[in-house]
């Protein structure tokens, strides 16, 4: 279990070392959502959104950015001979599904952290909902995270990858941006946040993400197969 | 060596297709431990492919591969880790310095930290590189890149190496420098694709010889 755990870290920290050093994928991702929320709010000529309409400019927006990020997620071990390297080594390819996973997550969260305030300067009366939104985001980052790894993994040897990865994705991730739509659009009341149905839209995520899990568990190792 | 298997590697009726083109085609092979094979035969006969199915990297289409006592495909989860493998890409990533790429795979290996920062230095002195691990190895060059990728390959000291023309990129200054990690040694198998037939066989316990179409030429004792 410790070889594991480090194993893990490991390839985590090469994730993370390689973006901070390349910025290959955080910056498109920030100037995509920043640049959709500068034409949603002179497109729809408004300069506050409340409900579902703000919950669907905000998940819109943040599932196309990380689509920027799950094209690029596999493209290093696909160019540097990460795959062969990898399966080279003890260590089962679940931790490698689990790392990449990961460092997805790790991307979507500080892509919020520097988008969602934008949004909220946009189109927000005051910032009250925040932080109730905050475990709406984090479950459907796991989420993201999860389908969008075994998706680019998929598509990763292939040369239409970037086309291959959003048809894929997008039908499947659906069930999970009507829920967090669900439970984003009361936060985003216009007489503040109400948390009416908030815990049931959370549990059919966390089920999403569950599921997505198991899958990615149970596939992962022939995925990686030539 | 594994407990009932008398030969690091045997091969049966090893056939290898990509699409309609036959790569490897029947090819048959005894490899006792500690033993060296050099794998000759000029492009397009197999070589590579052989390597990467020994390795595990690559299924074959039909045949018996037993390699350390393991059947593949079906056990390749047991070779992990026990093949080191050098092929035309050195399996590096670009942007981590070349200390980085080696500390990454010693703990994908298990190595205990100090034992892995020991062996790390170790290697890197043995093949010239210490002075300029620090760098990244997308600014290395071919040369550079092998020394590193050797290092790679060993540092968690294989029991099967799988060499693709390992000099390659490397100057005579090179190529000696990295035997120390690759050469010959105790209970180590090799198996060495080579494109010089004569320092192949000088090293060579067994010489494979394949045709284009990855039929077997000649099998011999050197």
């Amino acid at each position: 279990m410790r070889r594991t755990l480090d194993a893990w870290q490991a390839l985590l920290g090469k994730e993370l070392r390689t973006e901070a050093r390349t910025m290959r994928s955080l910056p498109a991702m920030v100037l995509f959502a920043v640049t959709t929320f500068i034409i949603f709010r002179y497109g729809l000529d408004r300069t506050q959104l409340s409900g579902s309409l703000a919950g669907g400019v905000l998940w819109t927006t943040l599932l196309f950015a990380s689509i920027l990020g799950i094209n690029r997620i596999f493209v290093s071990e696909l160019e540097e001979g990460g795959f062969d390297s990898f399966r080279l080594a003890p260590v089962a390819s679940n931790v490698f599904f689990a790392a990449k996973a990961a460092a997805l997550f790790i991307y979507l969260t500080v892509l919020e952290l520097i988008v969602v305030p934008v949004f909220a300067l946009f189109f927000l009366p005051d910032w009250a909902a925040l932080l109730p939104l905050i475990p709406v985001l984090l479950i459907a980052n796991l989420g993201i995270s999860l389908l969008g790894t075994l998706i680019s993994s998929m598509a990763v040897n292939s040369t239409s990858r970037d086309l291959l990865v959003p048809l894929i994705l997008l039908p499947l991730i659906v069930p999970l941006m009507i829920a967090a739509t669900g439970a984003s659009a009361p936060l985003f009341d216009a007489s503040g946040p109400v948390f009416d149905g908030f815990g049931g839209w959370l549990m059919v995520m966390g089920l999403y993400d569950g599921v997505f899990l198991l899958v990615g568990y149970a596939v992962f190792d022939f995925l990686l197969e030539d | 060596m594994e407990a009932g298997s008398e030969k690091a590697v045997t091969l049966r009726g090893l056939t290898r297709e990509y699409g309609e083109r036959l790569a490897l085609d029947g090819v048959d092979l005894d490899l006792g431990f500690g033993q060296t094979l050099a794998v000759l035969g000029p492009n397009g006969s197999g070589k590579s492919t052989l390597l990467r199915i020994l390795a595990s990297l690559l299924r074959p289409t039909s045949g018996e591969v037993t390699v350390l006592g393991c059947r593949l495909p079906d056990e390749s989860w047991k070779l992990r880790g026990r093949v080191g493998f050098v092929g035309h890409t050195p399996l590096l990533y670009r942007d981590l310095t070349g200390r980085e790429n080696l500390a990454l795979q010693a703990r994908l290996h298990g190595l205990e930290p100090e034992l892995a920062r020991d062996r790390i230095e170790a290697d890197l002195a043995v093949v010239g590189m210490s002075r300029r691990a620090d760098e990244r190895v997308g600014s290395y060059s071919a040369g550079m890149r092998q020394r590193i990728a050797i290092c790679r390959a060993t540092v968690a000291r294989p029991e099967l190496l799988l060499l693709d023309e390992p000099d390659s990129n490397l100057d005579p200054e090179g190529r000696e420098a990295v035997r120390g990690l690759i050469g010959p040694s105790e209970g180590v198998t090799r198996v060495l694709v080579s494109h010089e037939p004569e320092r192949a066989r000088a090293e060579a316990d067994r010489v494979l010889e394949l045709t284009p179409g990855g039929k077997v030429a000649s099998e011999a004792v050197a």
